[in-house]
């Protein structure tokens, strides 16, 4: 056990804990995992062998192509199909008018890897609906599965680890499932996609705006007597001024054109001329949770959130968007990239202050403030070692002072209660939530949340 | 898609010949293609039918996660489709040797589906066929009605689950009818017996009764016979109208009632809709036989493919290769369920004990163990006998029926359990009963059962629809209601009610937050969980639902976790 923590623990101890809490603080503290990126090589469990992968294979899964010709790889061409996703979103939309609920779900599937060559992959998905039995009154624990071979009744005959999700956390959301139907995009795409067709909302105002050293050349400037392009319409507008001036128009109802001049100097023209761009810019912190209570779904429903937010950001600022990648249990850290941040596995305690101080850091060391919009998106279970926000909430209305907007997302474990984490009570109390209500957003889910429930969280997260 | 070259179609024919002397029966014709990743691409969505009707769910990925066998019963992947001729998809790089094997698994498959009767309704027409002037069909309304085809297509096939499978077999081995009157059948062969039960004798004497009137008088011997019957049984006449309305609407499934009786489809500018909705219907119907008899198909098919090429002259030296890829296919996992294995050994299995005669009476009354174990008759009607069970027995009889506790000894299988080891931090699989009827149980218990769900006319009233759910103690997925009660309420034009069971609450077990490496116990406590279940009605109308609790049921089903 780490001895600082260790200390962390008895100093908290000393403030006074309800019970749950302290059993809550316990469990993070003995647990002793590390935050190492899942080992790829072995990725296989430890003692069980390959039978006890393929377990949850149905009789109904085994198939004559695969399993007599192993034929699989059905993969769909990237360009038929983005016609498709936004025929199938307009035919979703389509629904709505009509009166029925929407049935498209874009699910996505990010495959970090180094050195920021992230792919976000689009899989437009449905379900068909019916009256079926529902199975999931008989836990997976219960669920018998037929098996062969020697072993008495009673006796173990493999075992499987049960941070499973977490070895395999590269592939995260929808693992595996590759279907046919992928179709590749970065994520500038997919923002265009939640904006468009989930009307998220367009940020009207992007704050300030940022000069860069950049140049564009445009027909914009006019200049009189000589230019590229003739503005007849300047020029004709010209042309009348002058006659005006030398009394060759009197009578607008008796009009002699025969009589009017035309100077030189009133053919007005176009001319080319350099342009300073200005753009906004957004800065974009994701902070994540990775202590061990995190363990599990809480952790992919966060990254997966945070991915529909980096989009849509993207997609806002017309990729001008930097991100930094905050990692926190007590202490944090930040990784330079998104494989690291999304790949890194839980373990240790939890304490939110130490995140949102880095971050306080970094923007005041950088001085961000001054050219940047800056964004935090938070993502835990709501779980924290400082029970009452005593050293977050300080932090927190500084990071209020600076920034656009600061969305907390808490994914609850389905075992608690609801709507009684800490990071969730303390923020109540404190009352910024409605106090700085444009700068402070908080969303809570429930750890199994479904997509349109991020989607919905998310515009919440950042709507106006 | 092109087909094979004549080179693999000369090893086809081959096969043909060698299966047919071996008993197989099937038609001569059959086409083999060779398929393309691209062309798969096009096939899968269409449960490899090429002709299938267009529908856009086919474009996208379809979630699998919840009960995705419950939802399609058919599989995207088969190596070969039940029609006329069949047709069969290949990898256009196979080795001779295994296209041997494939051909004779593909032509063990096609055995099976022209000649077992569960299949029965599929025999007399080619549905590729009549899939592809449906697909015109509907191409052809959809340019006209444009998406509401669609969503007629995704209403009918939210309930095509539904379909009355077994009723359309039955209708198809209904006896043809008798002369005699509807009245007098019911009367002597429901009434007296079920309704009345009366003692034989008296049962003869109306038969005696009847007899005597008719040959009185050939033309008013049944009137006076029944005179009689309404004087000493005055409710029958109620009873057997009764019966007659009752027998009708069995005979309908949801889709075929909406059909009949839908006031909304019933208009004329609704006419169009009725095609549609008949082609889903077919579509489903076709694929019923398919999932159910998935452990025989696939059983039977690797029991042939493995005796015939075992057999075959022409692919000597690559016993090897075979062995490998056979045992690939057909190993029984330790755990997990594979079908080819299971079907294939108790297809074996059965041969075997048949073969010794133990099918019998002689073999049943006998208790000694060794008598049992040495018991041979030598009847050699074991090929027979399994070809018997290929026309005639489906998934459910198979497994319940000859699963006995000698097979699973003999094939040391097992029931397997799963369970979280706190202290390991891992699951653990272990040996949960090696008991036939356990290891029988897991087997019916995973295959495919939809729910039954019938119409109920005396509780429709208003012109809404009264939907019954008959509940096995499993629900419904509750997601699924709300759209599923919707497209129903559109096809039926009126109010849809249905009427289900739900949990009314888990005992939620507490969130038991354990410590690694502390002193809380580990040990996993026994504990009861209660489920009680109410009686809902769920009410779907002008596209709203609601729900209400009708009645809470005593029947609390107590399940211990182990």
């Amino acid at each position: 056990m780490n001895p600082k923590l260790k200390e962390l623990y008895n100093k908290i101890k000393k403030n006074g804990l309800t019970p749950e809490q302290e059993q809550k603080i316990l469990l993070e503290l003995y647990d002793d995992a590390t935050h190492d990126f899942p080992d790829e090589s072995s990725g296989a469990p430890q003692t069980g062998d390959e039978a006890f992968r393929t377990t949850s294979q149905n009789i109904y899964t085994y198939n004559d192509l695969f399993n007599l010709q192993a034929i699989t790889a059905l993969q769909s061409t990237h360009n038929v199909s983005i016609r498709s996703i936004d025929e199938l979103l307009e035919r979703d939309k389509q629904r709505e008018k009509d009166g029925f609920p929407r049935k498209i779900n874009v699910g996505r599937l990010i495959k970090p890897g180094r050195g920021g060559r992230d792919k976000v992959v689009v899989v437009p998905s449905t379900v068909e609906e019916k009256f079926i039995h529902d199975t999931s009154l008989q836990t997976e624990e219960e669920q018998p599965y037929g098996g062969s071979g020697d072993g008495e009744e009673g006796e173990v005959i493999g075992e499987q680890p049960i941070r499973a999700p977490d070895v395999q956390g590269g592939t995260g959301p929808g693992q595996g499932e590759g279907g046919q139907h992928e179709i590749e995009s970065n994520a500038y795409d997919l923002g265009k996609i939640l904006t468009e067709k989930f009307e998220l909302p367009n940020l009207k105002d992007k704050g300030k705006k940022r000069s860069l050293t950049r140049y564009t050349y445009d027909l914009t400037d006019k200049h009189r007597g000589f230019g590229q392009l003739l503005d007849k319409k300047a020029t004709l507008r010209k042309i009348v001024e002058t006659n005006m001036h030398l009394g060759n128009l009197t009578d607008i109802s008796d009009l002699d054109l025969t009589r009017f001049l035309v100077s030189p100097k009133d053919l007005v023209y176009r001319i080319l001329s350099r342009e300073k761009d200005y753009e906004s810019q957004a800065m974009v912190f994701f902070v994540r949770d990775y202590s061990g209570s995190m363990a599990g779904k809480s952790t992919v429903l966060i990254v997966a959130q945070h991915v529909l937010i980096y989009s849509w950001l993207l997609y806002q600022y017309a990729m001008q968007v930097e991100t930094r990648f905050i990692l926190h249990d007590t202490e944090a850290t930040e990784v330079p990239d998104f494989y690291s941040y999304y790949n890194s596995k839980v373990a240790g305690g939890t304490q939110v202050s130490s995140a949102y101080r880095l971050v306080n850091e970094i923007v005041e060391k950088e001085n961000l403030v001054r050219d940047y919009n800056i964004y935090i998106f938070h993502g835990t279970d709501g779980d924290d070692w400082d029970t009452d926000g005593k050293e977050s909430l300080p932090q927190l209305k500084q990071m209020l002072t600076y920034t656009n907007r600061v969305g907390i997302t808490i994914a609850e474990h389905a075992h608690g209660k609801t709507n009684n984490s800490e990071v969730e009570k303390y923020l109540k109390k404190s009352g910024l939530l409605e106090e700085k209500k444009d700068l402070l957003r908080m969303d809570v889910m429930q750890e199994d949340a479904d997509e349109p429930r991020l989607i919905e969280g998310i515009k919440h997260l950042i709507s106006e | 898609m092109e087909l094979i070259d004549q080179h693999t179609k000369k090893i086809m024919e081959g096969c043909k010949e060698r299966a047919r002397n071996a008993g197989l029966w099937f038609q001569e014709e059959s086409l083999e293609y060779i398929v393309t990743n691209r062309d798969l691409l096009e096939l899968t969505p269409k449960l490899m039918i090429p002709t299938l009707y267009d529908y856009w769910v086919h474009d996208v990925e379809v979630l699998k996660e919840k009960g995705r066998y419950e939802l399609y019963p058919s599989n995207p992947y088969e190596t070969v489709i039940n029609t006329r001729p069949a047709i069969s998809f290949y990898n256009d790089n196979n080795p001779d040797w295994m296209n041997v094997m494939i051909f004779y698994h593909v032509l063990a498959h096609i055995d099976f589906f022209q000649n077992n009767l569960y299949f029965r309704h599929t025999w007399d027409y080619d549905f590729t066929g009549q899939a592809l002037s449906d697909k015109r069909m509907i191409a052809k309304l959809r340019s006209e009605k444009g998406r509401w085809v669609d969503y007629v297509i995704e209403f009918v096939r939210g309930i095509d689950n539904l379909v009355g499978y077994h009723e359309e077999l039955s209708r198809r081995n209904r006896r043809p009818k008798t002369k005699r009157s509807k009245m007098l059948d019911y009367y002597f062969d429901v009434f007296l017996q079920s309704e009345k039960n009366v003692k034989i004798n008296e049962y003869i004497k109306e038969i005696e009764r009847y007899n005597q009137c008719i040959n009185e008088s050939k033309a008013l011997g049944e009137k006076t016979f029944f005179a009689e019957v309404f004087k000493k049984y005055p409710e029958f006449d109620a009873i057997f109208k009764k019966s007659l309305q009752e027998k009708f609407d069995q005979k309908l499934d949801l889709i075929q009632y909406l059909l009949e009786h839908s006031e909304f489809l019933k208009k004329e500018k609704n006419n169009w809709m009725k095609p549609i909705i008949e082609v889903v219907r077919k579509t489903s119907l076709f694929f019923q036989p398919q999932i159910r008899t998935k452990i025989m198909n696939e059983g039977w098919a690797s029991y042939w493919h493995e005796r015939l090429f075992l057999q075959d002259d022409r692919i000597e030296g690559h016993e090897v290769d075979f062995a490998r890829s056979h045992a690939g296919v057909t190993s029984m996992p330790r755990v997990g369920l594979n079908p080819y294995a299971l079907g294939m050994r108790l297809f074996h299995y059965i041969e075997n004990v048949a073969d010794k005669g133990k099918y019998s009476i002689k073999f049943r009354r006998l208790l000694d163990t060794k008598q049992r174990e040495e018991f041979d008759a030598k009847t050699g009607l074991g090929r027979d006998f399994v070809f018997n069970i290929r026309e005639n027995l489906n998934d459910f009889v198979f497994i319940n029926t000859f699963v006995d506790q000698d097979f699973v000894n003999r094939y040391k299988l097992f029931v397997a359990g799963r369970r979280l080891n706190q202290a390991k931090r891992v699951l653990e699989y272990y040996v949960k009963s090696r008991k036939a009827e356990d290891y029988r149980q897991m087997l019916l218990d995973g295959l495919y059962h939809p729910p039954h769900i019938t119409i109920e006319q005396n509780k429709s009233n208003n012109g809404n629809l009264y939907l019954m759910h008959h509940f096995e103690d499993k629900p419904l997925v509750k997601e699924f209601i709300t759209n599923t009660m919707l497209g129903i309420e559109y096809l039926w034009g009126a109010p849809v009610q249905l009427e289900t069971s739900e949990v009314v609450q888990i005992e939620a077990s507490k969130p038991q937050l354990t410590i690694p490496g502390l002193t809380t116990p580990i040990k996993e406590e026994k504990k009861e969980k209660e489920i009680k279940w109410q009686r809902v009605r769920y009410t779907m109308k002008n596209r709203k639902l609601s729900k209400e609790v009708i009645a809470s049921e005593d029947r609390s089903q107590k399940t211990e976790d182990k």
